[in-house]
């Protein structure tokens, strides 16, 4: 998985933003991540206590908000949430939507 | 005292920026480009290599090879004839991104070819996230993976425009249920254009080098 680069990413977004902010330290980064976005959590939370080391974001906590998957049906226009299959459980259409769950985005940082 | 900063930035945005980048490069010189993707041992490389001698005098084509390690693939491209052929060895990366496809651009003479071809890294998960700047992208699915790979790995039939099925020689020989495997495309991506082919008999092939040959004029 690209957990790393992923990380360095985040790194990178925080920093810039605090530093535009003129902040002198990052306590709290606020990571919205779809459950179809393949992430693992502890996994960024791992490199993150690596390459974070040094920088002002060194103690930030990383908050992950998981977004569920949402399929619209465009046959029969239910909305529902994926099991193993993504064909509609109503009226088993395949025209369907991802209307939510591929949420990949900061949203805010805390900083002092 | 604490305070908060809005930021609302897709955590890969740098990578999407530069994959514009790569897309405006390649539109300006007049290259079309196509992104492989598929697990290892599906095919690409042969797909590559039974492709490019039924465009030579048609397009003068490049090829971008991403693997964790050897240069392999590039000397298959070059041997089967692609005027240029570049290795990026990933050091361990599970993917190629925007950055390694700057890089590898950098290297040639864009003005010099009409299609390019980036193989990357041999992956169904990884290179489905990462944009590289490519017009299409290709997942070469083959036979013997089995038929249930939709159904495992959306993220990667999802994101692609084109589906090759490669090793249908082996359909005879193999559990793979045709129906089962295309319920499981069409529900993630309704418009896939697909080829089903044999890079070892040559069944099919023909199909797949006119669609190149036509989005590449």
């Amino acid at each position: 998985m690209h957990e790393l680069p992923v990380t360095q990413s985040i790194l990178e977004i925080a920093l810039r933003h605090a530093e535009q902010a003129n902040a002198k330290r990052i306590t709290d980064i606020y990571l919205v991540i779809g459950q179809l976005s393949s992430i693992v959590d502890e996994s960024v939370q791992f490199y993150w206590e690596i390459i974070a080391k040094g920088t002002i974001a060194e103690d930030a906590k990383l908050h992950f908000e998981r977004i569920p998957a949402k399929i619209l049906c465009l046959d029969c226009n239910q909305e529902y949430a994926p099991g193993d299959e993504l064909v509609c459980p109503n009226c088993e259409g395949m025209h369907v939507k991802v209307i939510a769950g591929e949420e990949f985005r900061m949203d805010a940082i805390d900083v002092e | 005292m604490s305070q908060r900063v809005s930021v609302v930035e897709n955590i890969l945005n740098a990578n999407d920026r530069l994959a514009q980048e790569n897309r405006q490069r390649l539109d300006t010189a007049g290259v079309f480009s196509l992104n492989l993707m598929a697990s290892p041992g599906a095919g690409k490389t042969s797909l590559i290599e039974q492709t490019l001698p039924r465009l030579a005098k048609k397009l003068r084509v490049a090829v971008i090879d991403g693997d964790i390690a050897t240069s392999i693939d590039a000397d298959r491209a070059a041997a089967a004839g692609a005027q240029a052929a570049i290795q990026i060895n990933t050091g361990g990366e599970c993917h190629l991104d925007a950055v390694m496809l700057q890089q590898a651009l950098n290297q040639l003479d864009l003005s010099q070819f009409d299609l390019l071809i980036v193989e990357n890294v041999g992956n169904l998960v990884c290179p489905a996230s990462f944009a590289l700047g490519t017009h299409k992208s290709v997942l070469v699915a083959s036979v013997p993976e089995g038929d249930d790979k939709p159904y495992k790995y959306p993220g990667m039939y999802r994101g692609v425009d084109v589906l090759v099925i490669n090793k249908i020689d082996l359909l005879p020989y193999i559990d793979f249920r045709m129906d089962y495997f295309r319920r499981g495309v069409k529900v993630l991506n309704a418009n896939l254009v697909e080829f089903p082919l044999s890079c070892r008999t040559g069944e099919g092939l023909d199909a797949w080098v006119e669609w190149s040959l036509g989005q590449s004029k």
